[in-house]
């Protein structure tokens, strides 16, 4: 299968990518190149065969859901891109 | 006398120990060497010369006070740019958090800390970790201190290259399909993958949840036992590490292989690979059978699927991952954005070099509605047959021989215009992540052009000590152990 203009607009959209009109071009192809090699997973018959998400056979590790002061707030906050106070500043959502 | 460089980390400790070294004089040492040669190298991002020195000098404060200073005392150990050290900036060698300064300590370090390790600095990487050669960092490419034309592998690029060069006795990396193993094979230094959730991933910045797992460097089987040993053992900050007790690492390495079953998965023998690197690892069992390790033919049928699993399943979590760099708590925000949708968008198209973005794409497209059965959750159910592969055959044997990569170091730009062959680099490497068992490379000779060969156990999950122990038969049975050339 290959992909189209639309499917890399969509994705690319999906992602939250502005990409350039070149770089849509170019993952296009290699996009295009690549699914067509894992196209082999096709051949492998997996009936019956139940998906591995974690190697690890852990569900629900549980904790105490207790508060732990954190020291070091202005170490976090000096990396904010804009900030006010102790908060970072975003721009409106809700236009 | 041995020159300081040429130290093993054990040996650095025990002397600052005995106080025949201090820590100071060791880190001096090492910031020296590290930067006059890396000039030429550029294995390391930063360098922390007065963090270091600090650092150092309480080492034998506590020392001089007659307090336990530690089994890493003043060993100066180089970290890959992926694990937050607070105050440090930690850059993942991408233009997105290029001025971001980490607020707290991952857990390897707080574990480094208390053993009284000296952070000499972080090292270069593929953007993300994502890519085979360091090419992907968005800062500049890592050269191999073997050959300085040729790539050092990646994604730990640096990190190899630093312990290969002998800048850091010791280093941390990443290994999510390989990116330890793979540049610990084209430096010539030992590598190791531990068992997924042996070691706390807590503070290291995440590329794919379920297959990333922090490991050591070093140019010997010895110390990378210790510095395995001082890392391990379970967090409760990590949820996915594993509450089991952490064995005597350095007291197994004189196990020996001897009586040990060693099978050979044929499917890593294939056609048209490098002759130098399969005769290496012929070469390789033969030793191993000499010392004492019954060896044979084994099969891993899914080999083949490995490469294309990996590729859908390792963007899919990176682009679920990388879903937090979005301008608003940390990393590049762009200016030019006019709302919330833009500042997103232009600020990850900005920050983001061209590979990552290709791999978030990529995950993106395989976890979209309509495309998520076919691909994602095909490859995880195809991930299950590979782990049976190795469960099944570790029913008849308790390690597998294979080549580490199926070529020795390659030219700088030889790849990087091609992702798919990048990609193929680490085809022999990826299942071990996939199935999350332990894999270490260790060099196993050098090629006509003198680029060092890399040999890679793997063991049965929890077994790090057998993958070690047969690591260290072999490399006291063999002389592969060497250091790059000095440059003039």
């Amino acid at each position: 299968m290959s992909l189209t203009d639309e499917d890399v607009n969509h994705v690319a959209r999906l992602a939250r990518l502005a990409l350039t009109d070149e770089e849509r071009r170019k993952y296009l192809g290699q996009l295009t190149r690549i699914l067509a090699h894992i196209q082999k997973l096709t051949a492998y018959d997996t009936k019956d065969v139940p998906p591995t998400s974690h190697i690890v056979p852990l569900n629900n590790v549980w904790r105490p859901d207790e508060a732990k002061p954190f020291a070091n707030i202005e170490g976090i906050l000096a990396n904010a891109p804009e900030r006010e106070d102790t908060f970072f500043k975003v721009r409106k959502v809700i236009e | 006398m041995t020159a300081l460089h040429d130290l093993t980390a054990r040996d650095i400790a025990s002397q600052v120990r005995a106080k025949k070294l201090s820590a100071v004089e060791v880190a001096k040492h090492f910031l020296s060497r590290a930067k006059s040669r890396d000039g030429a190298l550029k294995a390391f991002l930063s360098l922390r010369e007065t963090e270091a020195m600090a650092e150092a000098s309480a080492v034998d404060a506590r020392i001089a006070q007659g307090k336990d200073p530690g089994p890493l005392a003043g060993v100066p150990i180089a970290l890959k740019d992926n694990l937050c050290l607070t105050g440090s900036r930690t850059t993942c060698a991408s233009k997105i958090l290029e001025n971001f300064t980490v607020p707290y300590d991952a857990t390897v370090i707080e574990k480094l800390r208390s053993a009284g390790a000296v952070f000499i600095g972080k090292t270069n990487m593929d953007e993300f970790a994502m890519g085979s050669s360091t090419e992907n960092s968005a800062f500049f490419t890592t050269k191999n201190p073997w050959d300085v034309t040729r790539i050092p592998g990646g994604s730990s690029g640096g990190s190899a290259a630093a312990v290969a060069a002998r800048l850091a006795p010791l280093a941390l990396g990443s290994d999510t399909g390989g990116s330890i193993r793979q540049p610990a094979a084209l430096c010539g230094v030992v590598g190791l993958k531990p068992t997924y959730g042996r070691v706390s991933r807590f503070g290291l910045i995440a590329f794919a949840s379920s297959l990333d797992q922090i490991g050591p460097f070093a140019w010997n089987v010895g110390d990378a036992a210790l510095l395995l040993q001082v890392i391990s053992g379970y967090d409760p900050k990590d949820s996915t590490s594993i509450n089991r007790p952490v064995p005597d690492y350095g007291a197994a390495l004189k196990n020996g292989v001897k009586g040990l079953r060693v099978g050979l998965p044929k499917e890593y023998f294939i056609d048209g690979m490098d002759p130098e690197v399969e005769r290496a690892v012929r070469a390789a069992v033969k030793t191993m059978g000499s010392l004492g390790a019954t060896v044979t033919e084994v099969s891993l049928p899914h080999t083949d699927a490995g490469l294309s699993v990996y590729y859908v399943l390792a963007p899919s979590e990176a682009s679920s991952n990388l879903a937090r760099f979005d301008g608003v708590r940390f990393g590049h925000r762009s200016p030019k954005a006019k709302n919330l949708l833009e500042q997103y968008e232009l600020s990850r198209d900005e920050g983001f070099g061209p590979e990552v973005k290709r791999r978030i794409m990529l995950g993106a497209y395989a976890l979209s509605s309509g495309y998520y059965d076919a691909y994602y959750l095909k490859a995880q159910k195809v991930r299950t047959l590979i782990k049976r592969d190795f469960d099944d055959v570790f029913k008849k044997v308790d390690l597998l021989l294979t080549p580490t990569t199926p070529t020795p170091a390659f030219k700088a730009g030889e790849k990087s215009d091609d992702p798919l062959k990048m990609y193929l680099s680490d085809v022999f490497t990826i299942s071990c992540n996939l199935a999350g068992i332990p894999g270490l490379s260790i060099p196993c000779g050098f090629s006509t052009e003198g680029l060092p060969l890399g040999l890679q156990i793997l063991g049965r999950p929890f077994e790090e000590e057998r993958v070690m122990s047969a690591a260290q038969a072999y490399e006291s049975a063999t002389k592969w152990v060497k250091a790059p050339p000095e440059p003039a």
